[in-house]
């Protein structure tokens, strides 16, 4: 199981230390995604977020430490758990709740959702709802770059299910072949849905499956945010050397795999470990024992995320809905004759008055 | 003005979008060392060099989104899909990101892309590798499908499609490679969504795309001779956006249509342009507008049996005389 899998990694790759004040951020940032998504389980409950609603609980540590370790020049593919990746890349999280409540000032103007946040400014370059659906794509970035004789790098996170579908291994196969600056991280939270990666995966070592395709991989603990960031570093700098790399991050998913999902296939003894598990409380005793933090600046911390988090769901609650006259913007980039710009019920051509004859000619 | 084949047409353009713009690149199956399957990119890897005409791995899924993601940074992939048949191993990255990308984030990247792929049957190359898919992609908002029948047309449509920031499913035929014609020796693209009226006509309008398109104008010829019929052609040329306007225009002057498709019948192309006459011009039709399609079965190996399946000039012609009956205002030699 994850947690088992995450004991036994491997010692956290050397590296700089980490200065206090980046702990300190790590934790402040943890706090935000943990308190954001916990404001948008609530919105979900409330009707105010439609659709499928995913998030990063208990992936705190890793969205943080993986975000903190990108140029803001390099770019980001992801998948549909990533309102966190979102924040991280530096996206105002008001335009990241928009975005739930469907409104006009999201991030995707209203025609995401959840799911598909994308932000071209903070090189957040999708959100993608279908499993694996980024990895070519992202792939595809990496060789655009590389076309380019660029130096950006480009990350691709994905879940531990997905490393079962064709399109992963397509575009390991393609990045390795052509040397492609690109990051591929799996985020392995045990579990795809209900289904344990000790069921989906021959090889439950994930990161193992870069040895097929001869990319450099490793496994980090994806409780530690300092041992995410150190591993994302030199999984960066690997890229940006002009080679791909496969980081598998092992963490754990505190819910269910949406928010409407109760997690029944969770056994009793599970569901016990999971509550003394928290990356958040564990990171956060870390930083109060090394005095790195003390209970005031925890406590402000929370103020100060609550305030940006209300402030969020104030900023979307008060945002407009998309007007209906802009449905048909958004289907071609440039504009086509003979566009269908019907409502349904419309006919395709306005009815005219019968031939005056009833007859032809 | 210069006579060549339809595969010399799709090459020279596919060479000078290459000279004319460092961001086109070319991705596909044996296109490099292999020079194609079809030969259209034969010498373009010893011109261009490797980073330019890329040789990928049998993996239609993976390179088709590779293509994607670098048309989302800004280059102009064109991917050469073998054939149509392997296209659905992509059907993920076409329809669920190619198309929706625009779309689903706003408005904020483009993707222009296009995916060059022959269709065709009548080759005995049995079920799986004749087929005439592009309706899958028509489905579709958010993608562009052409479908040339000349080397004209091959050539205005590629350099529209190449210049196009919407994904564009550029849709060849097996059978139309060889085919010879003028091609212009300018710069000038089609505008997509345009449909040609290749032969005009008062009697019936008559349908066609890609290699119907061919069959639709030599019948329209033969019955010229044969009974005097005045039939007007429209090649569609653009399958979606699709010019209704053309169509209905058509006939309301003509009063009675016949399309064509190299595709099954139910629920292909024609119904779709058989709704729109409906929807266009039902006071003006003086009989139901009739399909000519390939059977509804995969298509055979045996070439008397893929012979009997796949739409030809007599199938047309049977259809068009029924019409004319069916209208029951002029009598036809039998």
């Amino acid at each position: 199981m994850a947690s088992q899998t995450r004991r036994r990694r491997s010692a956290p790759p050397a590296g700089s230390t980490v200065p206090d004040a980046q702990l300190r951020e790590f934790y402040r940032d943890m706090v935000l995604v943990r308190r954001f998504e916990e404001r948008a389980a609530r919105a979900y409950t409330e009707a105010l977020v439609g659709g499928y609603c995913h998030l990063n609980l208990g992936e705190e540590a890793a969205v943080v430490g993986l975000m903190s370790a990108l140029r803001p020049t390099d770019y980001l593919f992801t998948n549909y758990r990533e309102h966190g990746y979102a924040i991280m890349r530096g996206i105002d999280p008001s335009k990241v709740m928009a975005e739930l409540y469907g409104r006009v000032d999201g991030v995707s103007k209203g025609w995401g959702g959840s799911m598909h946040m994308f932000d071209v400014t903070h090189r957040l370059l999708g959100g993608y709802g279908i499993v694996g659906g980024q990895i070519p794509l992202a792939t595809g970035a990496a060789l655009a770059i590389d076309y380019r004789d660029g130096d950006e790098v480009v990350m691709c996170t994905l879940g531990d299910g997905t490393t079962a579908i064709g399109a992963f291994h397509e575009s390991l196969n393609i990045a390795g072949l052509w040397n492609l600056p690109i990051v591929y991280v799996i985020i392995n939270n045990g579990l795809g849905m209900g289904t344990t990666v000790a069921k989906s995966s021959a090889e439950p070592e994930l990161y193992k499956r870069g040895a097929a395709y001869r990319i450099e991989s490793a496994r980090v603990d994806g409780f530690d945010p300092v041992a995410v960031r150190k591993a994302a570093e030199a999984a960066i700098g690997v890229a940006r050397g002009g080679r791909p790399y496969l980081l598998e991050v092992v963490t754990e998913r505190l819910r269910g795999h949406s928010v409407v999902d109760p997690a029944k296939y969770r056994s009793a003894e599970e569901v016990e470990r999971l509550k003394n598990e928290d990356p958040i409380a564990g990171f956060g005793q870390k930083l109060l024992a090394d005095g790195v933090l003390d209970d005031d600046a925890v406590a402000r911390i929370e103020a100060d995320v609550a305030d940006v988090v209300a402030a969020a769901a104030a900023f979307a609650e008060s945002s407009p809905h998309p007007e209906v006259s802009t449905l048909f913007d958004y289907t071609y980039a440039t504009p086509v004759p003979n566009d269908s710009r019907r409502l349904p019920g419309q006919p395709l051509f306005d009815p005219e008055p019968l031939p005056a004859s009833g007859v032809h000619a | 003005m210069t006579i060549m084949t339809y595969r010399q047409a799709l090459h020279d353009t596919l060479r000078a979008e290459m000279l004319k713009d460092d961001s086109v690149f070319l991705m596909g199956e044996e296109i490099g060392n292999f020079e194609g399957s079809y030969k259209i990119t034969a010498g373009l890897l010893q011109e261009f060099g490797e980073k330019r005409v890329r040789d990928t791995p049998i993996a239609e899924e993976g390179f088709t989104g590779v293509a994607i993601g670098a048309a989302m940074l800004g280059l102009r992939p064109v991917i050469e899909m073998m054939t149509i048949n392997f296209s659905m191993l992509a059907l993920d990255q076409i329809v669920n990101h190619a198309a929706k990308i625009y779309g689903m984030f706003g408005g904020q990247a483009r993707v222009p892309l296009v995916i060059r792929t022959p269709g065709g049957g009548g080759q005995q190359l049995g079920a799986t590798h004749s087929q005439n898919i592009e309706l899958y992609y028509a489905f579709v908002p958010g993608m562009k499908v052409v479908a040339p029948s000349t080397p004209a047309d091959a050539k205005a449509l590629l350099l529209a499609a190449i210049r196009d920031d919407d994904p564009v499913l550029f849709l060849e035929n097996l059978a139309l490679y060889n085919t010879k014609g003028e091609v212009p020796d300018g710069d000038t693209p089609a505008e997509i969504g345009r449909a040609a009226v290749t032969r005009p006509g008062s009697d019936l309008t008559l349908i066609g795309y890609s290699r119907m398109a061919h069959v639709a104008s030599e019948v329209a010829a033969n019955l010229a001779a044969s009974d005097g019929l005045d039939i007007e052609v429209i090649d569609l040329r653009s399958l979606r956006p699709l010019d209704r306007d053309t169509v209905i225009s058509s006939v309301r002057k003509t009063h009675a249509a016949v399309v064509l498709e190299d595709d099954w019948l139910t629920y292909g192309i024609g119904a779709e342009v058989a709704a729109s006459i409906s929807d266009g011009a039902f006071d003006y039709l003086d009989a139901p507008v009739r399909r000519v399609a390939m059977a509804e079965v995969p298509l055979p190996y045996s070439k008397p049996l893929e012979t009997a399946a796949l739409p030809s000039g007599d199938d047309v012609i049977a259809a068009i005389r029924q019409t004319l009956a069916a209208v029951g205002h002029r009598v036809l030699p039998s």
